[in-house]
C-alpha cells in the first residue's frame, strides 16, 4: 500500500437487525445501511461524501472512525488495520483519527468549561504536562478563532458556530492526521458555515491533515472536497474528482441529484433542465434487487434488475456502478436519453 | 387595501416577556400579500421570520407576548377580532404549513381522519361520508399514490414526504386564501424537496391562493418567489423582487448571503465570501442598525440612528441602510455578479 494513502476502507458492510430474534425465534428483519463500501483517501485532500437521508453515509462515518464495528470489511489508517486493534495501539489510532460532530449543542458536555473540553483529551493522551495544557488549549483555541480569555466559559455562553469551532479544537487537540466530519455546518446559518468551511480549508492547510467530509448539501460538498463519493441505499454509485462529478456526473442518480438543487438564480427558474425523480428511497431493510436505483430510474431496464452494476472505473479515474451510465459510448445497443 | 390584497401587515411587533428581560422578536414589520403571489421571508436564526408567520395565524401566546399593530386578513384584524372569528379564519382563510411533517401530525389518527377533521371543523353541516370524498380527492390533488387505500393508514406509515404532502393537504382542503409555510422543504432530501416545491407551485396556480415562503434558504427563495423579505434582527432590512434581490441587493446582509451562496456555488477552491461575526442576541440588540457590527461599511450613523426604509434603484427595492443610494447599487451589483 501506497504511503499516500491516510485512511483506506475496504469492502466496509454495516448491517443492522431489528427487533429481537429470543428465544421464540422470531423473525428478524436486516437493515443494510453499508453494504460493500470501498475508498482510499490521499493524505492532505479532503474525501467528500454525499447522499439523501439514509443512504449510509454517516453509519459510513462511524465505521471508519471505529465508534462501531463492521459486519464485514476493514479500515486501514496510516498502513494498520484499525479493526482488531486494542490496547494501547487502539489508544494510539483514536489520538490520529478525530471526528467533528454535526449537533454543536449535543456534542459539548455542558457541565465542563471550555478548558477542560479541549484540554482532557491532551492529558488523557499524554500529549501535554498539566502546566502545559492551559497554554496549549489557548494556542488552539486562538488557532480557531476563539478568544483565548473564554478558557473558563462553559458551552451555552456561546453560539453555536462558536461551539462548532469549540468541537474542531477538541478535534485538533490531540493533532490527529485524519478528521471525519459529519455534516459539520448542516446545523449553522448561511453566514457562519461559511466562516467554518474556511476555518476548515485553513486548518488543512497548515496541519496538512486529511478530512472525510459527509454532507448532504452538494455545494458545500463541491467547496470543499477534492474527491466525491456519492452514495444511495448503503452503496457507493459514483466515485471521482469534484469536478469530474460535478461537472459531467455519469450516473443518473448524481445527475437527479444534482439537478434537484435550487439555483439561487430567480432566471434560470422554469428551465426545463431539471430531473424530477418520482418517489422516495426505498427501505433499506429490503433493497430492490440489481441496481438499488433502478425503482426511480428513467433508464432501468430488465438488466438493472436482474444484474447489479458493479463500480467501474473510466478513463478518467472516476468510477460509476451503471449499466447505461451517461456519456456512455453508444455501441451498448441502448440509445442514451 | 386594493382588492386582491389578501393579507395586510402593519406596524407588527412582538415583544416575549421573558425572566431575562423583553425580547424584541419582530419590529415594526409591513407588508402587503396579493392573491395567487409567492412572498419569500429570508433570515437567519432569531431574524424574527417564524414569529411573523405565528402572528399572522395569532399563534403567539397573549400571556407572553405583546402583539402590535394590525393584521388584515378579508377586512378582519386578526390581532383584535372575537376567538370565534379568529378560529374561523384559521384554516378557512389562513393556513398554515410547518417544517417538521412527522409533529404536525397526530400518530393516533389514520391520516384521513385528520385531514377530514380539518374539513368539518369549518363545513359543520357536512356529512362524514361528505368529508371522505372531499379528502380522498384532495389526497389525490397533492399525489398521494393508491389515496383509497392510504387514506386510513396512519401517519407512520408514510414517508416524509408523503408526510408533508399530507400536511399539505389539511391546509388546503377549506381553499384558504393565504398558505403560510414555514420551511416547508427544510427537514426533506432535496430531490423530494423538488417534488414538494413543484406540488405547491402547481396547486398555487389551482386554488389561486397567496403564499408566504419562510426559509433561510435562498435557492429555495430563488426558485419560489415573487417578491422577498429579508429580515434581520426582527425588522425588514430589506424588500425587492425576487430579480432585483439577486441582481441588485440593496442591503449589505444582503450582500453578504449572496456572497457566501454564489461563492459556495463556484467549483474554484477560493476562501469563501463571510459575514463576520454570529447573529445578535435580541435581548440585547446593537444599538442604530443592528446589523452594524457585523458590516464592513459602517458609519458613525450607523450605531446612532435605525435607518428607516426608503426605495432605492429603479426595481423598486426598498432598503434599510444609512449608504447613500448610488454606493448601495454599485456595491450591490458587484456583490450579485460575484
Amino acid at each position: 500500500m501506497s504511503n499516500d494513502i491516510a485512511l483506506q476502507a475496504i469492502d466496509l458492510v454495516k448491517h443492522f437487525s431489528t427487533g429481537s430474534s429470543g428465544v421464540l425465534g422470531r423473525a428478524t428483519s436486516i437493515v443494510q445501511a453499508v453494504d460493500g463500501v470501498s475508498f482510499a483517501l490521499p493524505t492532505g485532500k479532503t474525501l467528500g461524501i454525499v447522499g439523501e437521508s439514509g443512504c449510509g453515509k454517516s453509519t459510513l462515518a462511524r465505521l471508519v472512525t471505529r465508534l462501531i464495528d463492521p459486519s464485514a470489511g476493514s479500515v486501514i489508517l496510516d498502513g494498520v488495520y484499525i479493526n482488531t486493534l486494542s490496547g494501547k495501539s487502539l489508544r494510539e489510532m483514536r489520538r490520529k483519527l478525530q471526528m467533528i460532530f454535526q449537533d454543536p449543542y449535543s456534542s459539548l458536555n455542558p457541565r465542563h468549561s471550555i478548558g477542560q473540553i479541549i484540554g482532557d483529551p491532551m492529558r488523557i493522551q499524554g500529549i501535554v504536562t498539566k502546566s502545559g495544557e492551559k497554554a496549549e488549549v489557548q494556542d488552539l483555541m486562538q488557532r480557531v478563532g476563539l478568544n483565548p480569555e473564554h478558557y473558563n466559559r462553559y458551552p451555552h455562553e456561546f453560539s453555536g458556530g462558536q461551539r462548532q469551532r469549540i468541537g474542531i479544537a477538541r478535534a485538533l487537540s490531540l493533532r490527529p492526521s485524519v478528521i471525519v466530519a459529519d455534516e459539520p455546518v448542516s446545523a449553522l446559518d448561511v453566514s457562519i458555515q461559511a466562516q467554518i468551511l474556511n476555518l476548515l480549508e485553513n486548518l488543512q492547510k497548515d496541519l496538512g491533515l486529511s478530512f472525510v467530509f459527509i454532507a448532504h448539501d452538494l455545494s458545500v460538498v463541491r467547496h470543499i472536497a477534492d474527491q466525491v463519493a456519492v452514495m444511495y441505499l448503503g452503496k457507493i454509485v459514483e466515485v471521482g474528482d469534484s469536478a469530474t462529478v460535478y461537472n459531467r456526473p455519469a450516473h443518473p442518480y448524481t445527475k437527479a441529484l444534482l439537478s434537484a438543487v435550487p439555483v439561487a438564480n430567480p432566471s434560470l427558474r422554469h428551465s426545463d433542465q431539471r430531473i424530477r425523480l418520482v418517489g422516495d428511497v426505498p427501505s433499506p431493510i429490503d433493497p430492490p434487487s440489481g441496481c438499488r436505483f433502478r425503482t426511480r430510474c428513467w433508464k432501468a431496464t430488465d438488466l438493472c434488475a436482474s444484474v447489479e452494476p458493479p463500480l467501474q472505473a473510466d478513463a478518467t479515474g472516476r468510477a460509476v456502478a451503471c449499466h447505461f451510465p451517461e456519456e456512455a459510448p453508444v455501441a451498448i445497443g441502448q440509445s442514451p436519453q | 387595501m386594493s382588492p386582491d390584497v389578501v393579507l395586510s401587515v402593519r406596524n407588527l411587533s412582538v415583544v416575549f416577556h421573558t425572566s431575562d428581560g423583553d425580547v424584541v422578536a419582530v419590529n415594526d414589520v409591513s407588508f402587503d400579500l396579493r392573491s395567487g403571489e409567492t412572498l419569500g421571508i429570508v433570515g437567519e436564526s432569531g431574524s424574527g421570520k417564524s414569529v411573523t408567520a405565528s402572528s399572522i395565524m395569532r399563534l403567539n401566546n397573549s400571556n407572553t407576548a405583546s402583539t402590535t399593530g394590525s393584521i388584515i386578513v378579508s377586512g378582519v384584524d386578526v390581532l383584535t377580532a372575537e376567538e370565534d372569528e379568529v378560529r374561523r379564519i384559521r384554516g378557512s382563510e389562513v393556513a398554515m404549513i410547518f417544517q417538521d411533517p412527522l409533529s404536525a401530525l397526530n400518530p393516533y389518527y389514520t391520516v384521513g381522519k385528520q385531514i377530514a377533521e380539518a374539513y368539518l371543523v369549518h363545513h359543520p353541516q357536512a356529512s362524514k361520508a361528505d368529508a371522505r370524498v372531499v379528502t380522498l380527492e384532495m389526497l389525490k390533488k397533492v399525489g398521494i399514490p393508491n389515496p383509497e387505500k392510504r387514506i386510513d393508514e396512519f401517519p407512520h406509515q408514510f414517508s416524509g414526504g408523503m408526510r408533508q404532502r399530507i400536511v399539505i393537504a389539511i391546509a388546503l382542503i377549506n381553499n384558504p386564501k393565504v398558505l403560510i409555510a414555514d420551511e416547508p422543504t427544510t427537514a426533506l432530501d432535496v430531490t423530494v424537496q423538488a417534488q414538494i416545491l413543484d406540488l405547491m407551485n402547481e396547486l398555487q396556480t389551482e386554488f389561486q391562493m397567496a403564499i408566504v415562503l419562510i426559509t433561510h434558504d435562498l435557492g429555495v427563495i430563488a426558485e419560489a418567489a415573487l417578491d422577498v423579505l429579508v429580515m434581520y434582527g426582527g425588522r425588514i432590512v430589506e424588500r425587492s423582487s425576487v430579480e432585483a434581490l439577486f441582481s441588485e441587493p440593496t442591503h449589505p446582509y444582503a450582500w453578504g448571503l449572496l456572497g457566501a451562496v454564489n461563492s459556495l456555488g463556484k467549483s474554484d477552491r477560493g476562501a469563501l465570501v463571510t459575514i463576520a461575526g454570529s447573529p445578535p442576541s435580541l435581548i440585547a440588540l446593537p444599538t442604530g442598525c443592528s446589523f452594524n457590527p457585523r458590516c464592513g461599511y459602517a458609519m458613525e450613523i450607523c450605531t446612532a440612528e435605525v435607518p428607516s426604509l426608503r426605495e432605492i434603484g429603479s426595481q423598486g427595492s426598498v432598503s434599510a441602510c444609512h449608504l447613500p443610494d448610488d454606493q448601495i447599487l454599485t456595491i450591490g451589483r458587484k456583490a450579485a455578479s460575484l
